[in-house]
């Protein structure tokens, strides 16, 4: 509003070198005109006078002839928003206003998928969003038709077909059992978005070890790490062993190396050796050489 | 006016009279501060003698202190200065003693022994680190013999390491804003409560990492009132292991001194993770781990490198557990020696007394650097 009475100010000032507008001048314009297309301001009256045209991003100054129509060109207005049209001549100014819409086309999809990487299996998981924009970059605020598809490292879909509300449109989905990379399409007619969401194996699953006694030392392996559904657990995910004996306790955090974990510990005959990732609890030996 | 000035001549005189009374005749504990003499005097008895060699290693004069030594043939004084301050580069490279206490032991008229606590200033706080010295007359003065601690040296060899190591590529400054950045890792506070010590309130606890790649974690408490009005926020600092690899649990341990836990109503927790570049690499093996009951309760136990990298600084915390798995405290230690691949290390952890009965299990994590680069 400031910014409006500065400019109104601006051009009384600048109106009053000009001619006085007759009672007889009048501007006629259309109430909505869509981005970037051509339009047209007739003016009745004689005589010369300066129009200028006020919008948010944008201002336009024509010298125009009045009783003809001031003509601006496809491309001329293109941020949409509410514009000022003021016709100033001598110490008098005219005024209207218009707005300018987005184009009904989506040219422009945003789209945020988040996240990038979540473990398999978590229903509505993955959320996307996404905001769309015409040739200009303005946000099309009409409904408009959206379709979210997921395609999961098997090959299965999960689609959902919407209309935006205020320029903007959100779906969940859920990440599916099978480790890899998901495609996250967002579409609306030609225009779509991709984005990749990996999905990581969960929790170690039945967390097995076997021991067996090389020379002086004691060799503990898991069997191959897997989660719940079956996907190997990634490689540098930590397993801690603990081996207890007479009050005393050893303890080495391995990282998975190819899909087990291995180490070597100090024979204790009598020791109790235990397994462990992160809060998972695997099974418990009870060593005797 | 003029009793002002003559008073402020007055205060100059005797000023200038003291720093030279203090210069000419300076007190027996300042002389030694500045390395010129011991505070006991010289070595005329077995303490006497200990503490004119804790004066010398307090101020780096290994020749004067190895040539005092009753053993030095057992030793070259290159290995005397090594075995107080390192082959490698460790927490006692970059510090300084601090000071020391002399404790005699056993003594007859030949022989005694004393106990010698040096306390070394290093980056992280006060590292005491203790030994008993046999001191024997040798005509009418007291020598020490040095317990020689030879630091095991590095076979040059190869050793092949293949360990996982995780790099971060972030998205760049021309990608669209609805773009994917690369996820910050999840972790998770899997335990936490507070507990009321004399100082204030502790809050303790475990983090998770419980996604696939490393993660560098802190922890804040906020604790609010019964009103729910902030009382004070407080971070972890370095009781965390900050690096945190895939699936691993490091405990916290946040202080609010003089903060009384009648006056909290609830606490906030904010666990805050970022990615980091880090590799799997070294493992380290913590062995024959003993809790030592209280008095003088502690955790002991031997750290043993199973990597190939030296291990500059290493960061011992313990979890401390009751019968009911509940966390009752949370110690840590820095080992002020590098750790060598495959050469045991010891630790000592103190526990605060009261809690010691209480307790009956332990984790412990290791926290490492190398100077090679960063785990």
């Amino acid at each position: 509003m400031r910014l409006r009475g500065l400019l109104l100010t601006c051009v009384a000032a600048t109106a009053m070198t000009h001619p006085v507008l007759s009672q007889s001048t009048s501007m006629s314009m259309p109430t909505a005109v869509e981005a970037g297309k051509a339009f047209s301001i007739s003016i009745t009256g004689s005589g010369k006078a300066t129009l200028y045209i006020i919008g948010l991003g944008q201002v336009l100054k024509r010298d125009v002839t009045l009783g003809q129509a001031a003509f601006f060109p496809a491309g001329s207005l293109y941020n949409a928003g509410h514009y000022l049209a003021v016709l100033a001549a001598d110490s008098s100014a005219q005024s209207g206003e218009f707005d300018i819409i987005p184009l009904n086309k989506p040219a422009e999809l945003s789209f945020l998928a988040r996240p990038s990487r979540l473990p398999v299996g978590l229903h509505n998981g993955i959320t996307g969003a996404v905001y769309v924009f015409d040739a200009y970059q303005n946000l099309i605020t009409t409904p408009t038709a959206i379709s979210f598809e997921l395609t999961g490292p098997a090959g299965t879909a999960q689609k959902r077909a919407m209309e935006t509300q205020d320029g903007s449109a959100w779906t969940s989905m859920d990440s599916t059992g099978q480790q890899g990379v998901d495609r996250f399409v967002a579409r609306s007619g030609e225009v779509s978005s991709n984005r990749v969401v990996s999905q990581v194996p969960g929790d170690p699953c039945g967390l097995k070890m076997t021991a067996r006694l090389s020379g002086q030392k004691l060799v503990l392996a898991t069997d191959p790490v897997r989660d719940c559904n079956g996907n190997a657990v990634s490689d540098g995910t930590i397993v801690t062993f603990t081996e207890s004996f007479n009050g005393g306790q050893s303890t080495v955090d391995v990282p998975l190396k190819h899909g087990v974990a291995e180490v070597q510990m100090d024979d204790h005959s009598g020791a109790t050796i235990s397994v462990a990732s992160g809060i998972v609890l695997g099974n418990q030996i009870h060593w005797k050489d | 006016m003029k009793s002002g000035r003559l008073l402020a001549a007055l205060l100059a005189v005797a000023t200038i009279a003291l720093v030279l009374i203090g210069t000419v005749w300076p007190a027996p504990s300042a002389a030694a501060y500045a390395g010129a003499t011991s505070m006991l005097d010289s070595s005329s008895t077995a303490e006497a003698a200990v503490g004119t060699l804790g004066d010398e290693i307090r101020a780096k004069a290994w020749e004067k202190a190895y040539s005092s030594l009753a053993n030095k043939a057992q030793f070259t004084e290159p290995e005397f200065e090594h075995d107080l301050t390192g082959n490698y580069p460790s927490l006692l490279t970059y510090s300084t003693l601090g000071n020391f206490e002399v404790r005699p032991l056993h003594a007859s008229a030949s022989d005694a022994d004393v106990q010698l606590t040096l306390h070394w200033a290093t980056v992280v706080g006060s590292s005491p680190s203790t030994r008993t010295l046999h001191v024997i007359k040798s005509g009418d003065k007291w020598q020490v013999e040095w317990p020689i601690v030879k630091t095991p040296t590095l076979a040059p060899q190869v050793i092949p390491v293949n360990y996982l190591r995780w790099d971060v590529i972030y998205r760049g400054p021309g990608d669209d804003w609805g773009a994917q950045d690369v996820e910050a890792p999840h972790v998770r506070i899997v335990d936490m409560h507070p507990i009321e010590r004399a100082d204030g309130v502790v809050v303790l606890g475990e983090l998770l990492n419980e996604d696939i790649v490393p993660a560098y974690v802190s922890v804040t408490a906020t604790l609010l009132s019964k009103s729910q009005t902030p009382i004070a926020t407080e971070g972890s600092f370095d009781r965390i292991s900050h690096l945190l690899l895939p699936k691993q649990v490091t405990p916290f341990l946040i202080k609010f001194p003089n903060v009384s836990l009648s006056e909290v109503g609830s606490i906030r927790m904010t666990p805050l993770s970022g990615l980091i570049a880090a590799s799997a690499d070294p493992v380290i093996a913590i062995d024959n781990e003993q809790l030592h009951p209280a008095p003088g309760a502690s955790l002991t136990g031997q750290l043993n490198n199973q990597g190939g990298q030296i291990v500059n600084v290493a960061h011992v915390l313990g979890t401390f557990y009751d019968k009911t798995g509940n966390v009752v405290w949370v110690a840590d230690q820095y080992v002020n020696q590098a750790l060598l691949p495959q050469t045991p290390v010891p630790f000592e952890i103190h526990i605060p007394e009261d809690l010691a009965r209480s307790i009956s299990s332990q984790r412990t994590v290791i926290a490492t650097y190398s100077s090679a680069g960063s785990q």
